[in-house]
């Protein structure tokens, strides 16, 4: 007692007529386990970056809170910021350390992040590998561009 | 068991006007997809009467039994064991010999779809082998050395207790198709491995633990989860499948520190 049959995803059917001896292309979900796709990686990156993420996470809380804290909040909020209390906090080693500290965690934590949802969502093998690629291009750059700042930051520069 | 055919068809008489009224039109909307027809995957509803106390699975059988024999399902055991008839009811994973219709709001069409993430090869039937064959690779079995003692291995009440939850997987693939990390990459092993090689890591007898962590800890390990959670609701057996997964990825850390 079929009441109504609605299409709801279209085939491409081929030249000859779809029948028993011509049986249309089963549904195939992407990228399917076989016997030979395991063993593929003996390392513990994985474990590393899993932990990594963790203990990045819980010291970016203090960090970047903190660093939002004294930026937004202290001392007349973001207004006071300028280059002279920019170069005046850079001329302390600890916050030269801070900063680095935080661009490094931040930088490799959300790398890490971004690298985990292209393996998780990108589908085609080639599509994933360029991602992954143009993600680690931008992450390497950033952090060597910021800690080159960090490191050769002149106060007196014209 | 030719009384009880005779009792039946005593009492079926007077009873045929009540037995009717207790049941209720309901819609199934089921996917339908055969390749040896058309390319097409449709949605087809068929209205059927019957009685809410009964579950999903009779009532794919009354559609396959009186309305439409083509309909395609796997059922075997039909009482929540064998692990067969894994199916997505209304979006979410369940066993159609373990859900009542009343338990469903009968009153909007219910769906019927397959699992998702495994190969469609009729209807509701998938290729389960991607499943199995991540199951075998966690090595699902007792590994031990040394001499075979005489009598059975004796384990005490407590380190049985250990992980008696994940003693209770049916491999019915309700959790692995439930995951969103396995629907867009099949290499991961999935929630039904796992926990499979959790019954065997955590079990005092077995000797293989060091083996399974290993594999577990491979890039489509259990690093690959996500905790959302969709395993542990989908689990007809009401295991807690993400802690299971958990304490795998516990167990790898306390090895390797």
């Amino acid at each position: 007692m079929s009441t109504e049959t609605t299409p709801a995803n279209s085939g491409t059917a081929g030249e000859r007529p779809i029948g028993p001896d011509n049986p249309a292309p089963v549904i195939e979900p992407p990228r399917t386990r076989t016997g030979r796709s395991p063993r593929s990686t003996r390392t513990n990156f994985e474990l590393h970056g899993w932990l990594f993420m963790r203990l990045s996470g819980i010291l970016l809380v203090f960090l970047v809170l903190g660093h939002l804290l004294i930026q937004l909040v202290l001392d007349g909020g973001v207004s006071k910021v300028s280059f002279a209390f920019v170069a005046g906090r850079w001329a302390s080693p600890f916050w030269q350390v801070w900063d680095l500290l935080m661009l490094w965690l931040a930088m490799l934590h959300g790398a890490n992040g971004l690298r985990t949802i292209i393996n998780d969502y990108a589908q085609r093998d080639n599509t994933r590998f360029w991602l992954k690629m143009l993600l680690y291009t931008a992450t390497v750059f950033t952090i060597l561009l910021g800690t080159l700042v960090i490191f050769t930051f002149d106060p007196n520069i014209r | 068991m030719s009384t009880a055919t005779v009792e039946k068809e005593t009492t079926g008489a007077p009873d045929g006007g009540s037995a009717a009224s207790h049941k209720i039109s309901v819609t199934f909307r089921l996917r339908r997809f055969n390749p040896e027809v058309s390319a097409e995957v449709t949605w087809q509803d068929f209205r059927i009467d019957i009685d809410p106390k009964e579950r999903v699975l009779d009532a794919l059988h009354q559609i396959k039994w009186e309305e439409d024999g083509t309909l395609t399902f796997r059922r075997s055991c039909a009482h929540g064991i064998c692990g067969s008839d894994a199916m997505r009811i209304n979006g979410r994973n369940r066993l159609a010999c373990k859900t009542l219709i009343k338990d469903l709001n009968p009153a909007k069409p219910i769906t019927v779809e397959p699992i998702k993430g495994l190969t469609v090869l009729k209807d509701l039937v998938v290729d389960m082998e991607p499943f199995f064959q991540a199951y075998r690779d966690v090595m699902p079995f007792l590994i031990t050395s040394g001499n075979e003692p005489t009598r059975e291995r004796r384990q005490s009440a407590a380190d049985r207790e250990r992980f008696d939850d994940t003693t209770k997987c049916i491999l019915c693939a309700a959790c692995t198709s439930s995951c969103p990390v396995f629907w867009n990459d099949g290499q991961y092993f999935g929630p039904a491995a796992i926990v499979n090689a959790h019954r065997f890591i955590f079990d005092s007898r077995d000797e293989g633990g060091e083996q399974r962590l290993e594999i577990l800890n491979e890039k489509e390990g259990v690093w690959r989860c996500r905790t959302t959670f969709n395993c542990s609701e989908a689990c007809p057996r009401g295991i807690e499948v993400t802690k299971a997964i958990q304490e795998v990825k516990r167990a790898i850390i306390t090895r390797r520190f």
